[in-house]
């Protein structure tokens, strides 16, 4: 463990990203093209908004190419007690800037002794995107959702960001990666002002559902291994994961339905 | 021709060493110590904002006595090299040993080498999985790293109140005994302190992974009550 001290002009403040540059740590750097095309590359995630804050979702697939590479993902994190992101894209540098992202948060809530507004997280989020912009042009993009509990104003919010860091927020659901049109649709449909957690729950499990039926590249609920997707709300108790077995009985319930058909 | 006044290096540290220990004696004193489920840190503090305990790391805690701006650019620099090293390597490789020994090496620098040693003592305590792994190290004025067992006191009149509080501590207390024996130990004769005198954080055994969780002024006026 080493102290560094930093001039006035040179001194990162709570930014753990500009931190990591003057130390040279940091991870967005240029990628030659070559390897690219078999990177693993992750897929589908949703976000809701509900009567009691945010549901969030996303599949455990990643692919390389038309191959597999990876059952157990997970494309949905707890970034702090009210927020989480999801993220679709090439898996390596995704899980980096999710990795970042947790980090830069905790930094900045311990350096400056309060932590950030969620809109500021949501800004901070959008820089890492930007940031990445030169790996993005070379063909590994990131693709984000950020949601969370916003304390002030007691409702859920969603972000979703596009290539160069522009970040939109969502009034009612957003949809990301390669399911992305399919799942938005089932959400499309379905979404009501008035939605409760229980029911968002359920929408988004349908809408993950719908994407892996029809896109390759998403995975559906994996009964052989006991893998299902990752759900989780976001309310004003704060994040919480929804258990596997309340999962399984959701999806016993859609798969019922569709032999029903 | 002038000559140059010659000072002897013994007394060239006695008067550094005097200076930072009359500039330490002005501020308040805290105390941490071990109860049931964690590390307790008191302090006497009357800003609500200006804070004397922080975090640092999942399980480690820092406090400082003396001059504000001093101890808390330390603190700064301490977040910045755990987070660093867990970033760099893995959570696990963060620890207050590393850290007390890097502090002790910049104060001890500063206070032979800088025109004006520094006026603060530091406190770093580390939860460990159970009481007996709990560590408290006090870094001195002059770079002296004091590892200590079960309580600590710095800053102010550490004396008195290390013997009023090793009269009654027990690590079996919980949180509402230690907070009142710190209370007791560090109000002056005439008034007890009350929640809003008092800055008390603790690192919590129980917790998930970020340990470190301060104490409402609401909350504490419950346990003084």
């Amino acid at each position: 463990m080493n102290f560094l001290q930093f001039s006035a002009d040179q001194d990162p403040g709570a930014n753990f990203g500009e931190l990591l540059k003057r130390v040279g740590l940091s991870p967005f750097a240029s990628v030659p093209q070559s390897i690219l095309e078999d990177m693993p590359h992750a897929t589908t995630c949703v976000a809701v908004r509900c009567s009691d804050g945010v549901v969030m979702g996303g599949d455990r697939r990643a692919t390389s190419g038309n191959l597999i590479s990876h059952r157990g993902m997970e494309k949905v994190v707890q970034a702090d007690d009210f927020s989480g992101v999801a993220i679709a894209g090439a898996a390596g540098p995704a899980m980096e800037m999710v990795k970042l992202f947790q980090l830069q948060i905790e930094h900045y809530e311990k350096v400056e002794g309060q932590s950030l507004s969620l809109e500021g997280k949501a800004n901070q989020l959008s820089m890492f995107v930007r940031n990445n912009l030169p790996a993005a042009m070379q063909g590994l993009m990131v693709v984000p959702i950020f949601a969370g509990y916003d304390n002030d104003i007691n409702q859920g919010r969603i972000w979703d960001y596009d290539a160069t860091g522009g970040r939109y927020e969502e009034r009612d659901f957003v949809a990301t990666g390669s399911g992305q049109l399919h799942a938005s649709t089932v959400l499309r449909v379905s979404w009501r002002r008035d939605i409760t957690t229980q029911q968002a729950v359920e929408l988004v499990s349908r809408a993950l559902w719908e994407a892996s039926d029809a896109d390759s590249a998403t995975g559906g609920p994996d009964l052989l291994r006991g893998i299902y997707p990752i759900v989780a709300t976001i309310t004003h108790t704060g994040f919480t994961r929804i258990d596997d077995t309340a999962l399984a009985g959701i999806y016993n319930a859609i798969t019922t339905g569709v032999q029903q058909r | 021709m002038s000559m140059p006044y010659y000072v002897s290096p013994e007394q060239m540290m006695k008067d550094r060493a005097d200076f930072a220990r009359k500039g330490i004696a002005r501020g308040r004193s805290l105390v941490a110590m071990q109860y049931q489920e964690g590390i307790a840190v008191i302090a006497e503090n009357p800003s609500n904002t200006l804070r004397k305990i922080s975090e640092i790391y999942d399980r480690i805690a820092f406090a400082g006595v003396g001059k504000y701006n001093e101890f808390d650019q330390l603190r700064v620099l301490g977040v910045r090299a755990a987070d660093l090293k867990g970033y760099q390597f893995s959570r696990e490789d963060v620890d207050a040993r590393g850290l007390a020994n890097q502090y002790a090496q910049m104060i001890g620098q500063v206070f032979t080498h800088e025109v004006k040693p520094l006026e603060v003592e530091i406190l770093i305590a580390e939860l460990g999985k159970s009481a007996e792994t709990d560590q408290l190290f006090h870094v001195m004025f002059d770079g002296t790293v004091l590892d200590e067992r079960r309580f600590i006191v710095i800053g102010g009149d550490p004396e008195s109140i290390t013997q009023h509080i090793a009269q009654s501590f027990s690590a079996a207390q919980s949180l509402q005994e230690c907070i009142l024996l710190a209370r007791s130990a560090l109000s002056p004769s005439e008034a007890p302190l009350t929640a809003g005198d008092l800055e008390v954080a603790v690192l919590q055994r129980n917790a998930n992974r970020r340990c470190f969780k301060r104490i409402t002024e609401t909350q504490l006026a419950t346990f003084l009550d």
